[in-house]
């Protein structure tokens, strides 16, 4: 393995070419559940932000953040058009009836303001281990989710008609709007 | 923002290695080897430690259990004793027109100023309480996985630090890179292909 912090500098564009393509993906309405091969009923959906980068010519970047939950997307895809791509989404995900909603970070793969499905149990007495084991389950499915979206993501990104179909896709998408 | 809280904040681990021995027994004792002092010391900074999950004010890991299901569970607990910048200012002002009538000067020198500011910090720090913080951690030892429940740089990394001491076991954040070194089934041709990838560019 590579140093780790060199690491992380030199393919954080991997987690933020993810998210873009999770963007595309939700707007283009493919199926999750084919895309994960789950038998269960997976959406996903933009929350509300949405944040971009852009590489300007020197050493500066210029970043887009849209906050909102009826927010358009407008300014998003004209920084696209520009170049730039996604460094934060905020997502719902819904698998089944559970509904999921969390902001995640391309670069750290990091998941933050997390919200799970509500639990009955209580956090007190003898429900705790149930509430604890809930909870985690819920936690973990969520990465279990994104985890096999990144790895199918990176399988297309390896494959041989990559340049031709999934790129190509992305770049018609960006200049429809 | 810990785990049955209603929102969480998630970083992850891949722990490198495994336990020699009974890891339920050797997870144990690395967590009271290094679990947070009962007494707070009034002279440290900061002071952080594991507690159990369920006792995050009193480190007993005889009475309260880590293991849940599949997982070990306990906190991370950071005390930490910081001074307001004004309240430094405030004695800082009292200190030096004291100082100044007492010499009956009209300034006093930069090196004085270093070591009233000193002294200050070395009173105020033994007075002020610390403000404890918990993150927990819910460990899934046998996947090699780790979930610590903060995206906080510095909890991040005095988790890092604290948990390589207590188990020898060296924790690796997961992000893209290592999530493909880690946890794929990438055939080593693919990884190398992923690996020699570049940033994508969607313009024409």
């Amino acid at each position: 393995m590579l140093d780790i912090a060199a690491a992380y500098n030199k393919y954080k564009f991997l987690g933020n070419d993810f998210l873009t393509w999770i963007w595309f993906s939700i707007e283009t309405q493919k199926n999750f559940s084919d895309l994960l091969g789950s038998k269960d009923v997976i959406t996903l959906e933009i929350g509300n932000s949405i944040v971009l980068e852009n590489q300007l010519g020197d050493k500066s970047k210029e970043k887009i953040t849209i906050k909102g939950d009826e927010a358009g997307l407008e300014e998003g895809t004209t920084a696209l058009k520009k170049g730039a791509w996604v460094t934060q989404i905020n997502l719902m995900c819904k698998i089944n009836e559970d509904e999921y909603k969390f902001t995640i970070k391309g670069e750290s793969y990091n998941i933050t303001g997390l919200k799970t499905p509500k639990t009955d149990l209580s956090k007190t007495g003898d429900e705790i281990e149930g509430l604890v084991l809930e909870k985690a389950f819920f936690c973990l499915k969520i990465y279990e989710v994104i985890d096999t979206l990144f790895l199918k993501y990176l399988e297309q990104r390896v494959s041989d008609n990559w340049n031709h179909k999934g790129l190509q896709e992305i770049k018609n998408w960006i200049v429809s709007f | 923002m810990g785990l049955i809280s209603s929102t969480h904040s998630i970083s992850r681990y891949h722990i490198e290695g495994k336990i020699e021995g009974s890891a339920a027994e050797e997870v144990r004792n690395g967590l009271i080897a290094y679990s947070i002092p009962k007494i707070e010391s009034e002279f440290d900074a900061l002071s952080a430690g594991w507690t159990p999950f369920e006792s995050p004010y009193n480190p007993d890991f005889d009475k309260f259990s880590i293991q849940f299901g599949a997982y070990f569970l306990f906190s991370l607990r950071v005390d930490k004793k910081s001074i307001p910048t004004r309240l430094i200012q405030k004695y800082m002002a009292i200190e030096i027109e004291k100082k100044m009538e007492k010499s009956g000067r009209q300034f006093i020198s930069k090196n004085e100023k270093t070591e009233i500011k000193e002294m200050i910090i070395d009173l105020l720090m033994h007075k002020i309480p610390a403000v404890p913080s918990i993150y927990e951690v819910l460990w899934n030892y046998e996947e090699q996985t780790l979930y610590l429940f903060s995206t906080q740089k510095a909890a991040n990394e005095l988790f890092e630090t604290i948990f390589l001491k207590s188990f020898k076991l060296k924790p690796v954040r997961l992000f893209p890179y290592t999530l493909v070194e880690t946890k794929s089934v990438f055939s080593n041709s693919d990884k190398d292909r992923i690996l020699s990838l570049t940033p994508l560019k969607y313009t024409r």
